[in-house]
């Protein structure tokens, strides 16, 4: 089996509304892997599922051969996970940030200073890493916390929207990093986004959900090829596949945008 | 639609660490007390970078004692045999103290909840009552500032507390677990009622009878008799029992201080426990 991560008919249903219905996906170690959505298709609630945070209502799923629910233990070894919301802790230093998580993934005592600086290092925070992270800006924040959730070296590392309430030169620092990260570690990522400049430029397949469903999937190159229009553009296959309602920003709702832009603000 | 795989290294060519469960030295018990003192040391890192909770935390003991104690030792109208009323209720002031901050422990919860902090410690395979045990213990090191500014008081109002180390050591001790008990509670409330608001309003219910029904600010022995039987279900009582005994000269304890430890203790147990299996659910 080379698939690092697998599901199969994975489904969550909250009352009478199906948040994710029958997901079945199959992503390779190395891969980076991104699914593209508008606010509300069940995003958030599948990479729930998938780091052992929610129960699904059927179907399984398994990360490097282990069951989410049956085996959550052993999924969470060899997880990371950085979620949309600010997952920092603001009143300690980037440093402490992450000494707490080498000491909590029990990162022998010998290792553990190296680890931490290392991922200071590849994040490039090693200029601000004695500075309370409530003082970081919202570029060196998200770094911080993918730092944070690297640090045991994690086989596959979720990014749940990455870059949302960040302006383009953090973003641009965010995408380079996590290039870093695939290339000195060959880390799998699976992130969430309804960026599709995002997902065109740092993802090699990409699945397109759409209430609850995957729509399509396919490399870049190949999603804009499925569909029946010249030098077509991801937004031209996203809009084929799942409406105009990203176009739009017709989904998600009061309470979601309410935490979307609380989140963005504290980023600043 | 067919599945496309692009070029990458295989699973095993992934370059990752070995993890705990590799290092055979880390028993499961060592692995949950090491992150209970991990949880214990971030929070202490926290109070370095910014300890005004430990100043406000003051301000209450000191109000109690200066303005209430120190009218209701003229009225004298509170039987406290040869007790003056003033030293009676000087521990009751520190386990009243403790609580009220303690009952709203819950809310920084909430806090970090709508943060995404606690989600990171949930999906990292450390266990959920380490976590739970880990903050309610710092909650009770917060609560040290609260026996500091009490002893302080004490010389200046000339209340007669015992001086003897060993019983102060008792007294912080038992501060740290009654202050871990409270807190915990309110975490249990936390996890149920979901939002701050619901929380603030529950904990201001709580605190009164809690407080009231307790041998904090009178003897039992003056209260009605349904109130009596409250007062001993209440584990405050049973705080301020061993607290009253430790703190001053030659008072016994009421219970016997065995009786109050192992109450607190088994109160304190229960509760992490609870509240082990549902911290997970604050995030759903």
């Amino acid at each position: 089996m080379t698939y690092i991560l697998e599901t199969n008919a994975l489904t969550r249903r909250f009352g009478s509304l199906h948040a994710v219905k029958e997901l079945t996906l199959s992503i390779k170690g190395g891969e980076a892997f991104g699914v593209l959505g508008p606010n509300g298709a069940g995003k958030s609630t599948a990479i729930k599922m998938l780091t052992t945070l929610l129960p699904p209502s059927s179907g399984s799923a398994t990360i490097g051969g282990y069951d989410v629910t049956r085996q959550s233990a052993d999924v969470r070894n060899i997880i990371g996970y950085v979620p949309q919301m600010v997952s920092a802790d603001g009143a300690l230093t980037g440093y402490e940030n992450l000494l707490v998580f080498a000491k909590l993934y029990s990162i022998p005592r010998r290792e553990r200073e190296a680890r931490v600086r290392e991922a200071l290092r590849i994040m490039d925070l090693e200029d601000s890493a004695n500075r309370l992270v409530k003082t970081y800006s919202g570029g060196m924040l998200r770094r911080v916390e993918i730092a944070q959730a690297m640090i045991h070296r994690p086989r596959i590392l979720f990014l749940d929207e990455p870059t949302v309430g960040l302006d383009p030169i953090a973003r641009d620092s965010v995408w380079e990093q996590v290039r870093k990260l695939r290339d000195e570690f060959g880390t799998t990522i699976l992130m969430t986004t309804h960026y599709m400049e995002e997902a065109d430029q740092l993802c090699d397949r990409i699945a397109i959900m759409y209430r609850g469903e995957v729509t399509a999937i396919g490399t870049p190159t190949e999603l804009k090829q499925s569909i029946d229009r010249d030098e077509a553009t991801l937004e031209d296959v996203f809009v084929h596949y799942a409406g105009r309602s990203l176009i739009e920003g017709a989904e998600g709702g009061f309470h979601e945008a309410t935490r979307t832009r609380r989140a963005a603000n504290r980023r600043g | 639609m067919k599945q496309l795989v692009p070029d990458g290294p295989p699973i095993d060519a992934v370059n990752h660490y070995p993890t705990a469960d590799s290092a055979p030295f880390f028993g499961p018990v060592v692995k949950f007390i090491k992150t209970v003192a991990t949880v214990v040391e971030l929070e202490v890192r926290k109070l370095r970078h910014d300890s005004t909770d430990l100043l406000t935390r003051a301000i209450q003991p000191f109000l109690w004692l200066v303005v209430f104690g120190q009218v209701f030792t003229r009225v004298r109208g509170i039987p406290t045999g040869h007790l003056r009323y003033i030293d009676f209720m000087a521990p009751g002031v520190l386990a009243q103290s403790v609580l009220f901050v303690a009952i709203f422990y819950g809310i920084s919860t909430i806090q970090e909840r709508d943060q995404g902090i606690i989600v990171k410690f949930l999906v990292s395979p450390v266990p959920r009552a380490a976590i739970v045990l880990g903050k309610a213990l710092s909650a009770g090191v917060r609560g040290l500032s609260q026996c500091t500014i009490i002893y302080l008081l004490s010389i200046v109002l000339h209340i007669h507390l015992s001086k003897n180390p060993l019983h102060i050591l008792a007294v912080v001790a038992t501060v740290i677990l009654s202050a871990s008990l409270f807190s915990t509670f309110s975490l249990v409330i936390a996890c149920l009622v979901k939002t701050q608001q619901r929380l603030m309003g529950i904990g201001q219910i709580i605190t009164m009878p809690l407080f009231f029904a307790s041998n904090a600010i009178y003897p039992i022995s003056i209260m009605p008799h349904w109130l009596q039987i409250v007062s001993r279900i209440n584990p405050l009582t049973y705080e301020v029992d061993a607290l009253r005994s430790m703190m001053l000269q030659n008072i016994p304890s009421h219970y016997g201080i065995g009786t109050d430890l192992a109450v607190l203790f088994a109160v304190a147990g229960v509760l992490v426990t609870i509240a082990g299996k549902l911290y997970p659910k604050i995030v759903t």
